[in-house]
């Protein structure tokens, strides 16, 4: 049993061990001590079909020991230890066919196809990740300058939160003096307090405006169209009944698109007729809002320590009921606070877009697949949707949660979450596994569990830098 | 799978979903009570007293095995037939049906495996007041008392049973309709929810009590989700027998489930006996008992008093239609009714030995992609298994017989693929037949003119899972031959020799029907459904263990689960216990309801591993792989709204837990593989209740926690949530056990505390015997077909050890056509285990050997040799002193030859 028969090259070795690194322990005719020392056995009792070690080193090409290994040499492909259950069970495990000597089974060398094989696919691996990370260096160094140029806008905004909040310090002592029973001092006050509705009014407006580009943004790239804006017939100028093309260029000022900052002006325009879209929607608000963080805090966050119904109420409620002179003036605080803060992150940096911000280009975007039923929607950092091919409503299969990759590197998979509940179960989520591609694309969906679905996903953003080509496998390496 | 409650299957278009249940419970509501079903409630209102009826003794006809005697109603003046027969192998006869009914009744065919052989009766006395009947040389006595009419069967001077003792007999004549029946008592119609019988036949309902002297525990009749131990009916409803489909069913009450097997066991420590009531209409039995209410204190008084009444068990069995047709099994030990009842229905199919192995189930494997990638998974985490099963998506639209193009376009690639691992598959194929002219299956079934009929004679149609459903008439022998013909390869597009199948919804379940089945007025030929309903899932077993036999030239065996039984379903394949859900309880309840199985005839049972509603924790889901690996039919599956489970997902340790457990299983193949065949051979159960193997021991006649696998292994798994320790009984005064994993002797008849980990599962070998594994366990268990044998000797106290070993192919029927197998009996007496042939005429060369002997409560020898063809060879041996553990190395004799090892 000791030698392996019908083999070119005769091997001094017992089956099943490696040519290299054990070998040395395996000497003919020498007692043989079980590799985890627990015993020594005569060496004719090593691979003679009974298990003596616990370890199981005594039966290295047999299957006699429940927690042993065989060593397939597999010239020309790569070699690799099976459990000693595979061997002569009737299955060809390795490419060599040295697994099954005694079964009868007729396994035919696989070994040289296999790592050609192999080396075709490592090969188109290494180009597409080369040129991947040739495009993710790209990447980066765009997110850079769009991140510079998100950073001063930030600067600004949090400079008007600053003033803002002096403002309120400011009202905060014009209040207090303005609990002093004299007449002027009420006056006085009441002065401030109209500047200080002002300022809100203000704040509130640009809120409003962020929040109407989001909801005009249909196809999330950045900028509002005129077909966008045309599907709000409230605009309508002449009150026709139709908005045509050159009314909404006309309200966008010639632009046939605008971004955030150029919105401004068109919202001075429409903003009086400009009618939400979020009140018309059967969805909660988080699912249809698409950058979460827009959203206000009162809608799904048990944990926020703002009085919700307090806040709602003044979201909701006419201009007319914030006279109220007498409301606790740390709601006006909050709610500044809570406005301002909306505003800055609308400019979506409290995102994690990767170590380098790589993933920064995902941002706004959408990817679909079609399958034979359905159509699957992937917009990183928003949400994942399925929707029947053949009509029939949009299913929400999970809002963006966070990066849940393994722990040395969690962006290789994303998980959106809290999409549609299913009846009897979950809500629906959705796990995508990103790889590295020269493209940008969803390559696979699918359900493994009911409503946990699994989108594989291709950019060069997780691409690694190339490793050497020269550490390919190639066939020489064991014989 | 499943009842429908699924909103997006096609039942939710038929019936209101406001019976969508938002808690899990099973809507009781959808079911009858005793009180909703008005046979039951005509019955029941009948109270124990004087019997109407008179047995006329001048119209005794004796022939030389069946005597016969009119008995008539004093009331009603009816005439009905009474019948007694003496059945060979200790058991008696009775049947009354109507002297002249107005039609015929139905009688229940194709359960018996023939007509029961017959023995002498004769009359050793008669008087005006009755006949003294003699049954056999065993001083049994039947004795017919005429006014009113009882039989009591005695035995010397004690009575083991008696009929009508409490004068429950009663026979609902078929009569015309009249106006002056009263509406309330729902004799010629009846309405439950919105559904009505119409019942053309009127009243037809039979009742018949039995009283036994000297008993206070009574088992079987399942399924009942219930303890093993049958409970007293008095204050609640009966146990019903109803083959129903019930979705989400609650524990612990006497509720009808999917199957029905009319056998109760009535036993105490001098007797065990069985009452087999052969009909498979709706039938209800309750129980009472003189005892039941009574303390141990109170009975101990009695004892002390001596006042004691004699303890007594009475039953009342009501079924709706039909005649009464009774096999009263005489015992006396457990195995000879097992063995009486067995040559009644016949024994559990001897299973390909795969099918003992894992099977792995979800609904659904999604596509042929996810069957890889399952096959692979186990592969990868080193996990042996043999079956991968598909449920209801696999095929094109749940048009059975096809498969779903876009997910399933390659069916024979993929059963190649999993033959290659020397693996195998299940489909399902369920007995509702989509409607649509497009449907091959469906086109031929009404051509021939094969569909249950309605009341009308139209072709009856009901809702399930494909929508508008026919439903074959299986109780027509050519319309069972017709579907067995499509099992055939050229029928069955896609069908490979490794695909098997799986009849589930076969009650039958009917989304929109009454209590989720078929109309009762529904017509089956001449007979209505009233009539067959219990048997109907039997025969769709039956057609479909024939069409997979007769696909391979009667060469190989078949594979079928069921969900619906009756009496005799043991013979065509394997049961599960249907729905159950991922509760601790759900797990504890496994273990009674596949007793109560084994104990009619069932041996190949199972519960779904994991449990089929819900998303068991991990430590639930653990424990169920250790019980379920201790189970004869190891399957896991679950619901296709729960999250996967498949054996890896819960991270390396867990994935170790249940590795280890499987492997258990596999290692154990040969010694389950031998149980199976010995209960195909004799129809003793494999997974038993304590008692059967202890009848004298009163301690173990409650036992449902623990349980045997054959008479050698005691399980007591771990079903408690955090459980820290288990007290297992071990049985048995002067006998003793060893744990399985460390080999640790323990005393019998004791009590024993056993601190439990996450790992540790209970398991016990009894002292005296000797059971072969395999531990060599490799990835399916055909891999493992030329592996050697392991011997298991644990001694008794008086250094004796016996057991057996069987090997066959596996797979084929030859072991029967051609005695193509090897049966040895081991047996280990003066310090020698000896291997010797149990069946010289048999023929079958296995490369099997024998790897490794180890004797358990053994000392050490000096000296052992292997006697073998007249020679003496000495073999290797280690002991191991703190665990009297003698080990034999390598003594290497093929598993087939006479040999005989010495200890010296």
């Amino acid at each position: 049993l000791l030698l392996i028969l019908g083999t070119p090259v005769e091997i001094q070795r017992p089956r099943g061990v490696p040519l290299t690194s054990k070998k040395p322990f395996y000497e003919e005719n020498k007692p043989f001590t079980c590799l985890d020392g627990s015993r020594t056995i005569p060496f004719d009792r090593v691979n003679d079909d009974y298990c003596d070690c616990k370890d199981g080193s005594d039966e290295p090409g047999t299957a006699a020991c429940p927690n042993g290994s065989f060593h397939c040499t597999n010239a020309g492909y790569r070699p690799m230890f099976i459990p000693s259950s595979r061997i002569n069970d009737g299955i060809c495990d390795c490419c060599d066919t040295t697994d099954e000597y005694n079964s009868g089974a007729k396994c035919e060398n696989t070994c040289k196809e296999l790592g050609l094989k192999e080396r075709d696919v490592l090969q188109k691996m290494a180009e597409i990740t080369k040129e991947g990370f040739l495009l993710k260096q790209q990447l980066i160094e765009e997110a850079k300058k769009g991140r510079e140029e998100k950073q001063g806008k930030v600067t600004d905004m949090q400079e008007n939160k600053k003033q803002l909040e002096e403002k309120v310090e400011a009202l905060r002592t014009v209040k207090e003096t303005a609990e002093q029973p004299e007449k002027e001092a009420k006056e006085r006050h009441l002065k401030a307090w109209e500047e200080q509705k002002a300022a809100i009014r203000l704040e509130k407006d640009k809120a409003k405006m962020a929040e109407a580009f989001l909801e005009l943004d249909d196809n999330a790239d950045g900028f509002v169209s005129v077909s966008e804006l045309q599907s709000h017939a409230e605009l309508d100028p002449d009150a026709d009944g139709t908005l045509t093309e050159t009314e909404v260029q006309g309200l966008m000022g010639g632009a046939a698109q605008v971004d955030t900052s150029t919105f401004e002006s068109v919202w001075t325009n429409i903003k009086d007729k400009y009618h939400s879209e979020v009140s018309r929607e059967e969805e909660p608000a988080p699912v249809e809002t698409p950058p979460e963080e827009v959203k206000e805090p009162v809608v799904d966050n048990d944990s926020e320590p703002f009085p919700e119904d307090d806040i709602s109420e003044e979201e909701d409620e006419d201009e007319d009921d914030e006279d109220d002179y007498h409301e606790d003036d740390d709601k006006v605080r909050v709610y500044i606070t809570q406005k301002t803060g909306a505003s800055i992150n609308f400019s979506d940096l409290s995102f994690d877009f990767g170590p380098d911000a790589e993933f920064t280009y995902l941002y706004s975007q959408c990817y679909e697949l079609t399958t034979s039923e359905y159509i699957y929607r992937l917009c990183p950092f928003n949400r994942v949707s399925q929707k029947p091919k053949y009509g029939g409503s949009e299913t929400n299969l999970g809002t963006w949660g966070s990066w849940s990759g393994p722990e040395n590197n969690k962006y290789l998979v994303m998980k959106y979450e809290h999409g549609t509940g299913c009846w009897q179960g979950p809500n629906r989520s959705t796990t995508v596994k990103l790889t590295c591609g020269k493209e940008t694309v969803v390559t696979s969906t699918s359900e493994p569990s009911r409503c946990e679905y699994l989108m594989e996903f291709t950019t060069p953003a997780v691409c690694q830098e190339p490793a050497n080509m020269d550490l390919l496998p190639h066939g020489h390496e064991e014989l | 799978r499943k009842s429908c409650a699924v909103p997006s299957s096609p039942c939710s278009c038929s019936w209101t979903s406001s019976s969508v249940l938002l808690t899990f419970a099973v809507d009781r509501g959808n079911f009858k009570t005793c009180d909703q079903s008005a046979f039951c409630k005509r019955q029941r209102a009948l109270k124990p007293g004087q019997s109407p009826y008179r047995a006329l003794l001048e119209t005794l006809e004796l022939s030389d095995s069946r005597l016969t005697l009119q008995l008539i109603n004093d009331n009603n003046k009816v005439h009905l037939l009474l019948e007694l027969y003496r059945l060979q192998g200790n058991m008696t006869r009775v049947k009354i049906n109507e002297l002249k009914p107005l039609r015929p009744r139905f009688e229940v065919p194709d359960v018996l495996i023939a007509e029961p052989p017959t023995e002498p009766l004769s009359v050793l006395s008669k008087d005006d007041n009755g006949v003294v009947l003699s049954l056999g040389a065993k001083n049994q006595r039947l004795i017919v008392s005429a006014r009113p009419f009882r039989l009591d069967i005695m035995q010397g001077p004690e009575v083991l049973l008696s009929l009508n003792s409490r004068g429950l007999l009663a026979f609902e004549h078929l009569r015309l309709h009249k106006d002056t029946d009263k509406e309330e008592d729902g004799l010629w119609e009846e309405t439950f929810k919105s559904h009505t019988d119409t019942k053309p036949n009127g009243p037809t309902s039979i009742s018949l009590d039995f009283s036994l002297p000297g008993v206070e525990h009574v088992y079987g009749i399942p399924e009942h989700a219930d303890d093993l131990k049958l409970k007293t009916t008095d204050g609640g409803d009966p146990y019903r027998l109803y083959n129903l489909d019930v979705f989400q069913y609650e524990l612990y009450n006497p509720m009808a489930l999917y199957g029905s097997i009319p056998v109760m066991l009535a036993h105490n420590t001098q007797r065990t006996m069985g009452i087999f009531w052969l009909n498979a209409a709706e039938t209800w039995v309750d129980i009472s008992s003189n005892t039941a209410g009574k303390t141990v204190f109170g009975k101990m008084l009695d004892f002390v008093q001596g006042s004691s009444e004699k303890p007594q068990t009475d039953v009342r069995w009501i079924s709706e239609s039909g005649i009464i047709d009774v096999f009263i099994m005489l015992g006396p030990k457990p195995s000879d009714v097992f063995s009486q009842y067995a040559s009644l229905t016949g024994t559990q199919s001897f299973p390909p030995l795969a099918s003992l192995g894992y099977h792995q189930c979800r609904w659904n494997y999604n596509d042929q992609e996810d069957v890889k990638s399952v096959d692979q998974g186990f592969d990868q985490h080193d996990i042996p298994y043999d079956f991968i099963w598909l449920d209801i998506e696999h095929a094109d639209g749940k048009r059975y017989f096809t498969w779903d193009p876009h997910k399933f376009p390659q069916p024979k690639e993929m059963l190649q693929g999993l033959m290659d691992k020397r693996r195998k598959m299940v489909a399902i194929v369920d007995p509702h037949i989509r409607v649509d002219s497009g449907y091959k299956i469906h086109n031929e079934i009404t051509s021939k003119d094969f569909y249950v009929k309605n009341k009308d004679g139209r072709n009856y149609e009901g809702w399930c899972w494909p929508g508008n459903s026919g439903y074959p008439d299986f109780t027509k022998p050519e319309m069972r031959a017709w579907w067995s013909s499509m099992f055939a390869y050229d029928q069955y597009e896609g069908s490979m020799e490794n695909l098997f199948t799986w009849n589930d919804m076969n009650e039958p379940s009917v989304f929109n029907g009454p209590e989720v089945t078929m109309h009762k007025d529904a017509l089956h030929g001449k007979w209505e459904h009233r009539d067959i309903h219990n048997i109907y899932g039997l025969y769709v077993q039956m057609a479909t263990a024939e069409g997979q036999t007769q696909r391979s030239g009667g060469v190989e065996r078949p594979f079928v689960l069921t969900r619906a039984f009756f009496a005799g379903s043991q013979r065509y394949g394997a049961v599960w216990t249907g729905d159950n859900a991922a509760e601790w309880d759900h797990l504890k309840i496994s273990i009674p309801m596949c007793l109560s199985l084994g104990l009619v005839g069932v041996s190949f049972c199972g519960a779904d591993v994991g449990g089929f509603f819900k998303n068991p924790s991990t430590e639930l889901l653990v424990r169920w792989y250790q019980t379920g690996a201790y189970q004869p039919f190891f399957r896991a599956h679950a619901h296709l709204d729960t999250t996967r489970r498949e054996p890896w997902l819960f991270g390396p340790e867990n994935t170790a837990l249940i590795r280890e457990v499987i492997r258990q299983r596999y290692a154990l193949l040969p010694y389950w593989y031998q149980l199976l065949y010995q209960a195909h051979k004799t129809g003793m159960p494999v997974m038993r209740p304590l008692w059967v193997d202890y009848p004298k021991d009163t301690a173990t006649f409650t036992i449902d926690d623990e349980f045997l696998i054959g008479s050698d292994l005691l399980v007591h798994p771990v079903t408690e949530e955090g459980s820290r320790g288990v007290t297992a009984y071990l049985p048995g005064a002067g006998e003793v056990w060893y744990d399985v994993h460390t080999f640790q002797k323990h005393n019998g008849a004791q009590n024993l505390y056993i601190p439990v980990t996450l790992s540790s599962i209970p398991v016990f070998q009894r002292g005296g015997s000797i059971i072969p594994r395999k531990d060599r366990v490799r990835r399916s268990s055909a891999c493992m077909e030329n592996d050697p044998y392991t011997l298991y000797v644990a001694l008794s106290p008086k250094k004796f050890a016996e057991g057996e070993l069987y090997i066959d192919d596996g797979h084929s029927l030859n072991y029967d056509t051609k005695k193509e197998f090897i049966h040895r009996s081991l047996t280990f007496a003066n310090n020698a285990l000896t291997s010797s042939n149990l069946c010289p005429d048999c023929n079958f060369l296995t490369s099997s050997w024998i790897e490794k002997v180890l004797i358990l409560g053994a000392s050490k020898p000096s000296k052992v040799l292997l006697k073998m063809d007249g020679k003496e060879t000495p073999v290797d041996f280690e002991f191991d002193t703190s665990m009297s553990v003698l080990t034999l190395r390598k003594p290497g004799m093929n598993a087939g030859a006479d040999w005989t090892l010495l200890l010296q």
